[in-house]
């Protein structure tokens, strides 16, 4: 099948006579040196084709998780199948070679062979394929990602987001069974960003892979995230779609992770080029927000977070303020958590945590049922794709 | 100037440098990659020769090449003759006493290839041997020039090792740094110092190479 970001011709796809169930599943238990001792990374889960983001804090895991699967460290026990083949299975006593188990893995720094053009690292995995076979796939792989003017310089010679691409071409050139993605987008600018998330999502859907995706960055999960793993101490706290995982409230790493309190799903209603804002209409309520604008459509969905810590609340209606989203509520509930209070506070059918102090909400004279407004600067509103 | 002298001794150390990078590389590999527990002592083995008196090796060599060890036997059913005193002696000797110049620097440039590339290059479906051939050695490539030309200079200096295995006999085994010993037995003392001279610039030049070429790494490696 060859490796284009286009569809696959028709006649390749009939071809391939294997069913399509390239479900990863992982049942390990590694011990695992961290910073701060050392932690048993002990996890249960399965991936389906498209984006799986593990989620979490540096030390949690995550590499380790990564590194089991693609073979390059050994579980102390457990099973990792692909495509229902095991790669590892302590029972068993099977354990795949690295090198044997079709795995792409990009490493967070990339790891590409400096010693080679961007074109031979594109080519390196193609090694059992004719040369006139090799330089066709890889040149498609270098123009499908837009690096095709940098096939000739090394690593030391292109920028960081060049070298993303390269790193991210050599590895889905060999079409691996599963994808490895180990914070590939971490130390680039917000564009780059958006580009190489287009990039993969577009090769995925032809594609159809299971693709565990690295982050510790709260925006990443709600741009890729099929669904999320969160894993903190080498387990998996939380597991479900990002909406899910990210909003559970009972979760006090999730949110603490995210650093988004309040996340909501929203619908461009218009967008105020001249002003450099759109207004956004949060689903499931009637609340209006005046966000940044971004580059959306009128009717495209997005999500906007917001921290807890950005809101103000008011007792009166505020007036002469510089932000430009005062919404009228309620407070449902006051929760104290140490020298802070949470509140939730409902507006029109959308319910918005606010964090305060203590001396607050004692001045405000707070409580369940009180009127308030709740002001939410437009720079406080961060807005993430879907 | 003993010419035969001289181009013997090129001769050997050429022949002893190039055997030593087919030899070196797999021990090297080995020292760099395996986890055997008792590995350090391989490595105390391997360097050996640095610390030990050229004669103790030259006793132990020649011993090993005479008519009574099994290898010596050996060489000499299939031959006709020993191996101690001839070049061939000369040249195993040679490849002892100058192996760890060799294996050293190898080891040392293996170790420095970041290990990330090795399991990048498994993620791509390379075997390790071809992860080595295609990765390892060309990023080792100033640590192979360093271990070539060391051997090869330090072969050209050798003398007690010489001495011991090969004896002096002219054309065969009499090496550059013996004919300067015999000249100095004479009291030929110009034509030692001429020899002397010649030994001297050779190895500064050699041993300059090795550090013009490590000075700045992109010399070497030019994609560094």
């Amino acid at each position: 099948m060859a490796v284009r970001i286009a569809p696959a011709p028709p006649s390749a796809l009939a071809a391939s006579a294997t069913p399509i169930s390239s479900e990863l599943e992982v049942r390990i238990r590694k011990r695992f040196p961290n910073p701060e001792g050392s932690f048993n990374l002990n996890v249960h889960f399965r991936a389906l084709a498209g984006f799986t983001i593990v989620f979490g804090a540096s030390g949690a895991g995550k590499t380790t998780l990564l590194d089991c699967i693609a073979g390059l460290s050994d579980p102390d026990e457990g099973r990792i199948a692909v495509g229902g083949e095991d790669l590892y299975d302590s029972e068993k006593k099977r354990n795949v070679a690295a090198w044997k188990r079709r795995i792409g893995y990009v490493h967070q720094d990339l790891a590409l062979f400096p010693h080679l053009t961007a074109a031979e690292n594109v080519a390196y995995g193609l090694r059992a394929l004719s040369t006139a076979e090799r330089q066709m796939r890889s040149r498609d792989m270098l123009q499908a990602f837009r690096i095709d003017h940098l096939r000739d310089r090394r690593p030391a010679q292109i920028s960081g987001g060049e070298r993303q691409r390269v790193a991210l071409a050599r590895a889905l050139v060999t079409e691996p069974r599963a994808l490895l993605l180990d914070e590939p987008l971490v130390a680039l600018d917000r564009p780059t960003k958006s580009l190489l998330v287009g990039d993969l999502r577009q090769w995925n859907q032809h594609h159809r892979v299971p693709i565990l995706f690295v982050t510790h960055n709260g925006e990443e999960v709600f741009a890729l995230g099929d669904e999320v793993i969160m894993l903190d101490a080498g387990r998996i706290v939380a597991q479900g779609q990002p909406h899910e995982v990210m909003h559970a409230p009972r979760l006090e790493t999730v949110a603490h992770l995210s650093g988004f309190e309040n996340i909501f799903d929203a619908t461009v209603l218009a967008l105020h080029e001249d002003r450099g804002t759109m207004t956004c209409q949060l689903i499931g309520g009637e609340v209006e927000l005046e966000t940044p604008l971004v580059r959306a459509e009128v009717g495209s969905r997005l999500r906007v977070g917001v921290r807890a810590g950005d809101l103000l609340l008011a007792t009166e209606n505020p007036r002469g303020l510089s932000a430009r989203n005062i919404l009228p509520g309620t407070i449902r509930r006051l929760e104290q958590r140490d020298v802070m209070v949470s509140a939730m506070v409902d507006c029109a059918g959308t319910e918005f945590e606010v964090h305060l102090t203590l001396a607050a909400r004692d001045a405000l004279q707070l409580s369940p049922g009180k009127d308030v407004w709740v002001v939410v600067k437009t720079h406080s509103c961060h807005l993430m794709g879907m | 100037m003993n010419w035969e002298a001289f181009w013997l001794t090129v001769r050997l150390a050429a022949i002893v440098s190039t055997l030593l990078i087919a030899i070196g590389i797999p021990i090297a590999y080995w020292l760099t990659y395996s986890r055997w527990r008792w590995k350090f002592l391989i490595e105390a083995a391997v360097a050996l020769p640095i610390v030990l008196p050229p004669t103790v090796l030259g006793f132990y060599v020649l011993v090993a090449l005479g008519s009574r060890s099994p290898l010596g036997r050996w060489w000499e059913s299939l031959t006709g003759h020993t191996l101690a005193f001839t070049f061939e002696g000369l040249v195993i000797g040679s490849l002892l006493y100058s192996l760890p110049f060799a294996v050293q620097p190898f080891a040392a440039s293996f170790g420095a290839v970041d290990r990330k590339l090795l399991g990048a290059s498994a993620s791509l479906g390379h075997s390790p041997v071809q992860t080595f051939r295609r990765i390892v050695l060309p990023l080792s490539k100033g640590g192979l020039v360093t271990g070539f030309a060391l051997s090869f200079a330090h072969t050209l200096g050798e003398f007690g090792v010489v001495l011991m295995v090969g004896g002096n006999i002219p054309g065969v085994t009499r090496t550059i740094s013996i004919d300067i010993y015999d000249q100095v037995q004479t009291a030929n003392y110009s034509s030692a110092n001429q020899t002397a001279l010649v030994l001297l610039i050779i190895s500064f030049v050699v041993l300059s190479v090795v550090y013009g070429l490590n000075r700045r790494p992109w010399v070497v490696a030019p994609w560094r």
